[in-house]
């Protein structure tokens, strides 16, 4: 557990778009999903994550339709649309830029400056 | 199609709330279940995993609360719990919510009813086809002197009207008109009856079609051709019945055999005067001259034509109007250059709607100023009921109910409350307009299209949903800020509150304050303009006792001057024997009686005047011997007409004070000098000087003018005297205004002439009270808008200090139980309502300094920045704020600290 971060506010809908773009999966899949990418480093408020699918839902990033589980029970399923594809596009070039400053910004030396 | 599956979606999510809800519960549960089932597959029991799972999952009810608010009809589906708890909130404080919805509808219902006036009388369109391109033929002549005084400008001549009907290139349509009496006789009992004159292309230009029959034309008005007339609808009732056969029959009008062409339709109004017949003027050409200044003029513009193109047409052809026409062999039609005659074209509307819309305007303004206060008054209330929620209020934030769902939930209430009020207050305005509609000056112009109609519904409807806004706002965001563990903690108990809390209510009060002293002040403004116009000798004294009634006498009927003037001198002898009567005498025309004025030019004596000069206009009437002593008005200097003087013609006048003083110094000098109307006419003597009389109401300045007796010969031109054949004759009696006089005065004339009618019977006062109408209107309604922000302002005030007072209790309790004097607390209480309500006083004397100017057009004797009025009104509201607060002050001094304490 202390080996865990607390996920940043505001990318939970990057990890999340980024999690369905890898297939349609239903809401607790979309918590595995997070956990077996993030190699289990990232922890996510578990009911957290409704809102935030809603939330994508009203946007028109995913959309969701009602299907079987792989457990043969009802259950939500949430898929990529295009815009949702091009937003995860933008936001995940956004946050590679982001991270790369950061890391250049922090890994710099005395003698360079 | 996307924006259609939206709606679609949208549409079905408020329908099938239910099934939405419980869809959303299921995914929850899901989510639960198939984390418990992972944890119990690792190893745990099932009832450990299903708790460890919930554990897991957080706050259940929270996030399905934040579920819901993400869904696109959240909005929508949550309003109306809203409005139910609304309704519920209002029901539960039927005190509050009595008190809040009277000063609501009281505020939209005034509002509301002076708007419809507004709105009838200066908004809406005159009721004729092309009203908007309709205008006016006014004209001034800034050169000839005296012409100032005209209210309507240059009139036109008849020979004006042929030059500009037939040389205009801007207008379809063009004519004159003017009003006139005429008898009617040989149906019932004769009767006098309102006659417009019209030209060709006044009804033309009107375009308002004729319910029977056909309109006046240009072959309706030859000289001494057949006679022909229009009916109104009143008219055509009232005398026939509304007989559809009436086009074609005759009946006399002026003793002439007059066939009946057309009746015009319902509601049809005359620019703004009520008529009974349209009748053709029949203008002879051949012996036209330029001048005879009578008529106004009307057309209708060609479509696309502009008023400022108009004027350039209208003075293009005044100079061709002066090479086309005489005034006779001799005379230099030129001399009219001098006059620098100048066509004002005005929008027809504006000169119907003419000296009111200063008025209604000014009363909107206040009205609206009211509408404001209670407003402020509202917003004080559910501040304060905020205060009173705040545990609730915490209790549902901490809940999760989210800021803005807050917000609209206090907005929604207080929107009920402004729609509720604005149904209240339609019952308000309905009885507001007929209220104004009884009140209103007699000259409003259009007072019988006045009423609650579709527009004065939506601007109800407006003005109940901006209101809410206005007195909600600052509660609905109050309800979103309470901070939820300090009240939490302090649940029950009243602290003593921050000063931050009170400073929306301070600020409220403090407005109101200002606002009711800019209405005090426009009122007590008013006051004074009437204080002054009261003592305005008006130039008759005792106007009750004295009754009017005019009588003409058509040529057709009597055309012989000197038996004209024998007909008004008997009906003059057997008036002054009807019992209790002490004078009887007559004159072309009353003071303040409103006809058009007679003006024309007077040369004096002994004064040089330029070759071709045109001396300054004067007003001037024909009065009878006796008539200035009948009314009261008083002869300053030399003596009356006599009947001798009268029928033998002597050439005698006189003047009032004011032109004595101009033209010879003095009142006494002027008596035995001599003036004349034309250098080529013989002098006459001023025998007399009367005091001035403000003959175009008490407002106005009083005119210089010139008496006549009621046989002048040559006046304006060589020719036999012509009598004075329409005359108000004037009664001195202790019975004026009672039916049995009418009953006899009826009998005395006609016992002289069978065929005379009467016609504007009644008392000078009656004639008075019209003429100060305009003033006491404006007078009585910002004494209504005022006293309405007299109370609620105080009101406000009063409300505020209590409150704070029984906040504060507390407080007052530990200063009491630690020594303060009662007569300490009286003070602090009283001094946070002074300082209140002297910073009120001090804006509101700013901002009433800045808007009074407005109101300069109403005012007479008294500037807009009276100095008395304003620090008489201003001591006087701040007194009275006073009195308001030493109510609450004084409960605060009794507070019993023991039991103010022990009372938590």
């Amino acid at each position: 557990m202390t080996s865990q971060a607390q996920i940043l506010p505001g990318t939970l809908d990057l990890l999340i778009l980024k999690a369905v773009s890898l297939g349609p999966l239903h809401g607790y899949g979309v918590l595995l999903r997070i956990e077996q990418i993030s190699g289990g480093a990232l922890l996510v408020e578990q009911g957290a994550l409704y809102p935030a699918l809603f939330r994508l839902v009203r946007q028109g990033l995913l959309k969701a339709s009602w299907g079987t589980s792989e457990n043969n029970r009802r259950a939500k399923f949430y898929e990529l649309t295009s815009a949702g594809r091009k937003r995860l596009q933008q936001e995940a070039d956004g946050w590679n830029r982001l991270a790369a400053a950061i890391a250049t910004a922090l890994n710099t030396r005395p003698e360079e400056v | 199609m996307k924006l259609l599956a939206s709606l679609r979606s949208l549409a079905s999510a408020v329908f099938h709330r239910a099934r939405v809800d419980s869809e959303m519960e299921e995914e929850l549960r899901a989510h639960v279940r198939n984390r418990a089932d992972d944890l119990e597959r690792s190893g745990s029991t099932r009832a450990e995993a299903e708790r460890q799972a919930r554990i897991e999952f957080g706050a259940h009810e929270k996030f399905k609360e934040e579920c819901r608010e993400e869904r696109a009809s959240f909005w929508l589906e949550t309003l109306w719990p809203d409005v139910r708890y609304g309704a519920r909130m209002l029901r539960k404080n039927p005190g509050f919510t009595a008190v809040a919805l009277m000063t609501v509808a009281i505020g939209i219902g005034a509002n509301a009813a002076v708007f419809s006036v507004v709105n009838s009388v200066l908004l809406k369109p005159l009721p004729y086809p092309n009203a908007d391109e309709l205008v006016s033929l006014h004209q001034v002549a800034p050169g000839a002197a005296g012409l100032a005084d005209f209210e309507n400008g240059l009139l036109l001549s008849p020979s004006m009207y042929f030059t500009y009907a037939e040389q205009n290139r801007t207008f379809q349509s063009l004519g004159v008109w003017t009003t006139d009496i005429s008898n009617v006789t040989g149906i019932a009992e004769p009767e006098q009856v309102r006659a417009v004159v019209v030209s060709d292309g006044v009804l033309q230009a009107l375009g308002v079609p004729p319910r029977l029959g056909r309109w006046l034309m240009a072959a309706d008005q030859v000289p001494r051709g057949p006679q022909r007339v229009m009916l109104s609808y009143g008219y055509w009732q009232r005398r026939f019945g509304g007989d559809p056969g009436v086009v074609g029959r005759n009946i006399m009008v002026d003793s002439q055999s007059t066939e009946i062409v057309g009746v015009m339709p319902k509601g049809f109004r005359f620019v703004d005067t009520n008529f009974d017949l349209l009748e053709p003027a029949q203008l002879d050409r051949s012996k036209l001259i330029l001048a005879g200044f009578g008529y106004h003029g009307i057309a209708l513009l060609k479509p696309g034509a502009r008023i400022a193109e108009a004027n350039a047409d209208m003075a293009r052809m005044v100079p061709i109007w002066m090479d086309s026409w005489t005034n006779g062999p001799k005379t230099d039609p030129h001399i009219y250059e001098t006059w620098k005659i100048t066509p004002v074209l005005r929008p027809l509307k504006q000169e119907v709607i003419g000296n009111v819309s200063e008025v209604l305007w000014v009363v909107m303004g206040t009205i609206g100023l009211v509408m404001l206060i209670a407003c402020a008054n509202v917003t004080n209330l559910l501040l304060v009921r905020v205060e009173a929620r705040q545990q609730e209020l915490a209790v549902r934030a901490a809940l999760g109910a989210g800021r803005g769902r807050m917000i609209r939930g206090g907005l929604v209430e207080s929107l009920l409350l402004g729609l509720m009020g604005g149904m209240l207050g339609v019952a308000v305005a309905y009885n507001g307009v007929r209220f104004l509609v009884a009140m209103g000056p007699a000259n409003l112009p259009r007072l019988s299209e006045i009423s609650v109609d579709a527009p004065t519904l939506g601007f109800i409807l407006l003005l109940s949903v901006v209101s809410s806004l206005f007195f909600g706002l600052i509660p609905a965001l109050k309800y979103a800020g309470p901070q939820t563990s300090l009240v939490l903690v302090s649940a029950g108990r009243t602290t003593s509150t921050s000063r931050e809390r009170h400073r929306a209510r301070n600020l409220l009060v403090i407005g109101q304050v200002a606002m009711a002293l800019v209405l005090l002040v426009s009122a007590g403004l008013m006051i004074r303009t009437f204080q002054a116009l009261r003592i305005v000798d008006p130039g008759f004294a005792d106007a009750r006792h004295l009754q009017l009634m005019r009588i003409g006498i058509p040529d057709s009927l009597i055309h012989e001057t000197q038996r004209v003037m024998r007909t008004q001198n008997e009906i003059l002898d057997r008036l002054a024997v009807i019992p209790g009567v002490q004078s009887a005498a007559f004159a072309s025309e009353m003071p303040m009686e409103g006809f058009d004025s007679d003006w024309d030019t007077i040369f004096i004596e002994g004064k040089p005047y330029h070759k071709g000069e045109i001396p300054p206009l004067h007003f001037y009437k024909h009065v009878s011997p006796g008539f200035l002593a009948a009314t009261g008005a008083h002869i300053i200097s030399g003596r009356d007409f006599t009947w001798d003087a009268v029928y033998g013609l002597r050439p005698v006048v006189m003047v009032s004070e004011n032109l004595a003083r101009e033209a010879w110094g003095t009142a006494q000098n002027a008596i035995g000098k001599r003036l004349t109307e034309d250098p080529g006419l013989p002098w006459r003597e001023v025998i007399g000087v009367v005091q001035d009389v403000p003959e175009k109401g008490v407002q106005e300045k009083a005119p210089a003018i010139v008496y006549w007796p009621p046989l002048v010969e040559n006046l304006f031109g060589k020719g036999p005297a012509q009598p004075t054949r329409v005359v108000t004759f004037v009664v001195r009696t202790e019975r004026a205004g009672t039916e049995s006089l009418l009953r006899e005065m009826r009998q005395a004339v006609w016992s002289v002439n069978a065929n005379l009618p009467l016609a504007s019977v009644r008392t000078m006062q009656e004639v008075y009270d019209k003429s100060m109408a305009r003033t006491s209107f404006t007078l009585v309604m910002l004494g209504i808008a005022g006293a309405l922000a007299l109370v609620l302002g105080l009101t406000g005030i009063y409300g505020v200090i209590s409150y704070t007072v029984s906040q504060r209790q507390r407080e007052i309790g530990i200063r009491l139980a630690l020594g303060a004097q009662r007569q300490n607390v009286l003070q602090m209480v009283l001094g946070q309502g002074a300082k209140m309500a002297l910073v009120g006083v001090l804006i509101g004397t700013g901002v009433a300094f800045a808007l009074t100017r407005l109101m300069t057009g109403l005012l007479v004797g008294v500037t807009a920045h009276d100095p008395i009025t304003f620090a008489g009104v201003g001591a006087l509201l701040f007194l009275v704020a006073l009195v308001a607060c030493y109510l609450p002050a004084r409960r605060a001094m009794r507070v019993d600290p023991m039991v103010a304490l022990r009372h938590e």
